[in-house]
This record gives structure tokens, sequence and C-alpha cells, in this order.
């Protein structure tokens, strides 16, 4: 048995634990005085000492080993499945979209449950609309907040300002979104790594600090209110105003406010599958492949005849698009915005759904969005403890898993034209 | 076709600063031949393949690219529009698209040919697909030619060396040149490797009628395959002419075993038939 190593493991804990545990548990605030409460910081590294001294020497047993062989058959079937379903995204797609379809119809679903799946599937958009910018095209941006913003604001401001119906401001939100996309990018078409994600971060900042600064335009801090959708005309509350129809009333049903839930859950996921497939069919397409060239070696794409300026410019005003949108709908579905849902901690929630779920990827982006989106909601008692997890999660994910949960599968093509 | 130039090269000089790179550099290529550019180190080989390729721009002079149909003035051209006019290039440290298939970079060196719209691509449209289906036959025909259609979709950071240098020249095909430059193809290739480049490198010319220029530093590569040799020193076309001309030429011994000491055949591993 090898004593020194279990020592070594111990020693390592212990001194994380002292690291970790001094702040926390040896100084007492009292009053307006520290108190230093050093035993019990003393007894909890010396229980963590002992502790994984006892682990470390326990797994050198015998024990330990048959416990890992008794568990390799369950490895091999878990590989066996992977095997046979590894490469069935397609299918897998499918299946949850029919499932989520289905889900706001089932009785278990609640108002509740289907407000966390729309915010859900607003970041998976969100975070698809990323991943052209930073997994395809590999430009880091920190400030994809902004579009998600000019989004949000577009669509209230047009309501506000102009009447203008959601259908009408849905696509004017994308629009103008990507229109502040291609402006962020011409300034930012020089620029690499670290420059470009300091620029991208200060343009975030911007476009929240107007927000807030301009009151006689979007009322500041106070936010304003956005229109909820409406189906052909038809809206979705108890008593309708003069010369507007009801949803309920129309259909001759009893009044329920999940109908209003409901219905923008299912426009939300329209527009997302509708994504999915315009981001897997960009992938496959020159403009997806030379963001990728871009993304390998910028200067090796230009010498392939790549015009890196609109490259990167449609890059950007892509990604924007989907982020506008995702703005809009995070407005009509909240039917109120401020400046404090677009702060800093938004693209980097966006960011880390990308990097977890594996730049570039489709399945990958989803998973992480849905996790990133639920567990927040599922763990609410643990509300002090949730950036704790989050951060556990990410160290985990970047160990063990150091290019996001799933990778890219790279498109496979048969061999043509032997005749050649 | 003799007497036919691809490229024109007239009076280049760069300086970077007060440092003279290029001084007068002329010659020109005739179409279908190897032209091949040799030199000490530090004679402004490499600095004149930036030049034609649009890496550098030149202080002075002019360089143009003859097409069957028009004339490009390559010294005035940004370097996409260098590369659609019909100029291909490998490096000396080759270059992939590292996580992308050797497939995908080679569809990638079509980009000029297929349909780029948004719509048709996203909408799969009959003539985008058609196009694509093109790119993609001649993105096998091209792996076919360098012996790499059991790796075609293999990421290509994930290839041997030896397998990269080969896709990249791939690439370079794939992307239709008039002429192809090469920046010392057989830099870090075994004997085997390098004999093989050879052969590739002449199927191209014989095969495919097409113009190659060649940084070499590789003699037995340069002696054994090329129909016309450029000698550079200091910046400057000290000769030019055919192989056998150029290794009893004075000028040309003395610049690579003369005065200074350090102007070896350097780097190859095997300094072959020098």
């Amino acid at each position: 048995m090898n004593y020194t190593r279990s020592l070594k493991d111990a020693t390592v804990a212990a001194l994380l634990g002292l690291v970790l545990f001094v702040p926390i548990m040896g100084l007492v605030l009292d009053g307006r005085s520290l108190v230093y409460r050093f035993p019990r910081v003393a007894v909890l590294v010396a229980a963590i000492f002992f502790g994984r001294m006892a682990v470390s020497l326990l797994a050198q047993t015998q024990v330990a080993a048959e416990f890992a062989e008794a568990m390799a058959p369950f490895e091999a079937v878990w590989r066996k499945i992977k095997g046979q379903y590894g490469n069935r995204a397609p299918l897998f797609l499918a299946g949850l979209a029919a499932a989520l379809v289905i889900f706001p119809f089932l009785p278990a679903s609640s108002n509740y449950l289907i407000q966390i799946f729309t915010l859900s599937l607003i970041y998976v958009m969100l975070g698809i609309g990323l991943n052209i910018v930073v997994g395809l095209a590999g430009l880091l941006d920190l400030g994809y907040v902004a579009f998600y913003a000019v989004g949000a604001y577009s669509y209230a401001l047009l309501a506000h300002y102009f009447g203008f119906s959601f259908w009408a401001s849905l696509p004017l939100a994308g629009g103008l979104a990507a229109l502040a996309g291609c402006i962020l990018g011409i300034p930012v078409l020089r620029m690499h790594g670290d420059y470009l994600a300091i620029v991208t971060l200060g343009f975030g900042e911007i476009i929240r600090i107007l927000l807030t600064n301009m009151v006689w335009l979007t009322g500041g801090p106070n936010g304003m209110s956005a229109p909820r959708p409406t189906l052909f005309g038809l809206v979705f509350t108890a008593k309708p105003a003069a010369g507007e129809t009801a949803f309920h009333q129309f259909l001759d049903i009893p009044f329920s406010s999940s109908h209003r839930y409901v219905f923008i859950y299912l426009i939300i996921l329209s527009f997302v599958i509708a994504s999915i497939w315009i981001f897997k069919r960009l992938r496959e397409m020159p403009i997806g492949r030379a963001w990728e060239a871009l993304r390998e070696d910028e200067v090796a794409s230009k010498a392939l005849g790549i015009n890196h300026t609109t490259t990167k410019l449609s890059a950007f005003t892509l990604g924007a698009a989907f982020g506008g949108l995702g703005g809009a709908f995070f407005a009509t579905a909240e039917g109120f915005i401020n400046p404090t849902s677009f702060t800093f901690i938004e693209s980097a929630i966006i960011l880390s759904i990308v990097v977890l779920g594996g730049m570039g990827t489709i399945v990958g982006v989803v998973l992480a969005a849905v996790l990133l989106t639920l567990m927040p909601e599922l763990f609410r008692e643990f509300e002090n403890l949730r950036m704790l997890f989050f951060g556990m999660a990410m160290v985990f994910v970047m160990i063990w898993r150091p290019r996001g949960l799933l990778r890219v599968q790279r498109r496979q093509y048969e061999e043509t034209g032997h005749a050649g | 076709m003799p007497g036919d130039p691809v490229l024109a090269v007239e009076q280049v000089s760069i300086r970077f600063g007060g440092l003279v790179a290029l001084a007068d550099v002329s010659f020109g290529m005739e179409r279908g031949h190897i032209t091949a550019v040799i030199g000490p180190n530090g004679a402004g080989k490499t600095t004149l393949f930036n030049c034609i390729t649009g890496f550098y721009r030149p202080s002075s002079g002019n360089i143009v690219l003859h097409n069957a149909k028009r004339h490009y003035r390559l010294h005035r051209m940004p370097i996409h529009k260098i590369a659609r006019a019909g100029v291909a290039r490998t490096y000396q440290n080759v270059r992939l698209f590292g996580g992308m298939t050797a497939l995908e970079n080679l569809l990638v060196a079509q980009h000029a040919f297929v349909n780029r719209h948004l719509l048709p691509g996203i909408f799969q449209t009959s003539t985008f697909r058609r196009q694509e289906q093109e790119a993609v036959e001649r993105g096998w025909f091209w792996l076919r030619f360098m012996g790499l259609h059991e790796v075609a979709n293999r990421e290509a950071g994930t290839l041997p060396y030896g397998q990269q240098r080969r896709l990249e020249l791939a690439r370079a095909m794939a992307s239709r040149p008039q002429l192809i430059c090469l920046d010392e193809p057989a830099a870090g290739l075994n004997h085997q490797e390098t004999e093989e480049l050879n052969a590739l490198i002449l199927a191209l010319k014989d095969e495919h009628a097409m113009s190659v220029l060649l940084i070499e530093h590789h003699m037995g590569v340069v002696m054994s395959i090329s129909d016309h040799v450029v000698v550079l020193d200091h910046g400057a076309v000290i000769s030019a002419g055919t192989p056998g001309e150029m290794q009893r030429d004075d000028r040309v011994i003395k610049a690579y075993l003369g005065e200074e000491e350090s102007a070896q055949v350097p780097t190859a591993p095997a300094s072959g038939a020098s």
C-alpha cells in the first residue's frame, strides 16, 4: 500500500480545506468586530485530513478493486448504449421536439412550469445565436446580451410608440438587432481574441447604460411594458378591450390564464426548432465553412479567396439576429422589461451555455441551455448556493470535458465520382 | 505552349524601414513550367512569395498575372482577390484548417465557385445542391490524386505530417488556380516522401498543365523537377536559367559557398544532389 501517496492526498485536501474554511467558518462577524473561531476550523481540517486519508487508503485495498470490477458490466452496458445511439442526434432532437410540443397539454404541467420552459427555450435560441459567433466563427463575444437587449427594447418601443403588433414587431426586432450586430462588427474587424472580447464587453455595457439613461425614450430604470402576442388578432385576456375579441370568446370556452402561456410557449418552440434547423444548414453551407475556416486560420482562409470582412460581418449579423428574436420573445413572455435584465451576467450565462454545451454543437447547446435555466428553478431553496454550484459544475465540466458536454460530429461525406 | 507567360515580376522592391528586402527583382514565368526560386538564407525568397500572394505590398514595381482572358495587377490587390484571380499557395509551416475534415478543407478552397447565398443554402435548392455536389466530387478527385481518399473524413489536424503537406497541396489545387506557389514543400519530409512529392508536382505540371512556383532549399528537388531556376541573394536576382546552367554558374556557387560562411544549404534533412 502506498502510504506516502495517501499522506500527500490528505495534506493537499487539508490545505484546500484550510484555505476555504478560514474565511467561511473561522471569521465571524459580530456587530462591527471580527471574532476568530479557529478551533472549529481546526476540527474541520482535521476531519478532512483523516477522511481523505481513509478514502485514499481504502481505494488501494482489495475491496475497492473488487467494487470497480463489479461495476465494470454497467460501464460496458453504458458504452453499448452510447455506441448504438451515439450518432442519433437528429432522432434525439425530433423526439425531444415532439415531447416539448405535447408537454403543455399534459395535466401535470402548470403555468409555472410552462413559463420556466419558455425561458429555457429563449436561452436555447440565444445559445444558438452566440454559437454562430463563438462556436463557428471563433469570435469571442462577451457582449452578446446587447443584441438581446436591442431585440427586447425594439419590440417594446415599436409597440409603445407606433402601436405595432406582436407579429409586426418580431421580425423588426430581429432585423434591428442584426443591424446592431453589423454596426458592432465593423470596428472589430481587425481585432482578435482578447481585444475583441474587451470591445464586445464594452459594447454590451454601452447598450445597457444607454437604455438606463435615455429615460425620455425607454423609461430608464422604470422599464417599459411589452405587448402580449395575439393569434390572428385574438387577444389572451379575460376581458378584452372594446373592439377586440378574446381567444376564449372566439372558441366559446371558459377563460384560462394558461392559454396565453401555452400560446407563447408554442410560438417560441416553433421558432427555436426553426433556428436549430437553420443553424444546422448554416454549418453545412459555404458560409458556415468559411466561418469555421476563419476560426481555424484566418490567414490561410484569406489566401483561399475568402473575404474575411463579409464573413466576419455575416457572423456578427446573423448571430445578433437570433439574439434579437430571443429578446423580443423575452419581452413578450415577461410583459415588462427593464435594463437590469440585460447585465453582463446574462452574457456570461449565454457564453457558458455555448462553452459547456460544446462549441459548434446543437444538442450540446440545447442541453446546456436547459440545464442552466432549469437547475436554478429546481433548486430554488438553495438560492444562496446557486453561484457556488454553478462554479463547481463549470470546473467539473472543464476537467472532464474540456471541449464541452458534446463534441462536434463532423459531417461525413460519401466518396463520389470514381471515374474522375 | 512556349513563350506564354503566366506571371511577370517587374522590378519589384520592398523596404522594411531601412532594410531593403527585395531590390529590383524581375523575372518571368512560363505557363505550364516549374520555376524554382533558390538562394541562401535571408535572400528574400519568402518575401518575394509574400509579395506575389498579397501578404506584403511591394514598395515599387509590378507583379502581373496573365490569365487566358485578362491581366491582374497583383501588387494592387488584397489577398483574397489575388486568390480568386488564380494564385494558390502552400506554407512553410502547414496551415490547414485543423478542426475540419480533409474534405471540408477542400470545400473551403472552392468557396469562390459554390453558391454562397444564404437562402438557397438554407432551403437547399436544386442548383445549390448540384453545385455542392460538384464541389464534393472535385474534393474527392484531388484527395485521390494525392492519395488521401482514405482519410477524407478525418480531421485535418489529426493527420500525420506527410499527409498534411499533401492535403495542403490538394487544397491549393482545389481552388482552381492558374499558378500555384509552394513554399518549401519538402521541408520536414523524409527521402521517400520527398520522392513522392516530386512525382506529384511533376504530375500537376504534366497532367494538369499547372504552372508551379517553388521555393526550395532541397537541391535534389530543385534540380530534378524545375524547368527554370531564379537565384536570389541579398534581395536581388543574381542569375537565372536552367538547373544545369545554375549548377555551373560562378555567381551562384559564390553566393552559396563563398564569402558568407553561414550561407550553406540549410534545414532540409538530406541535402540531396547539390
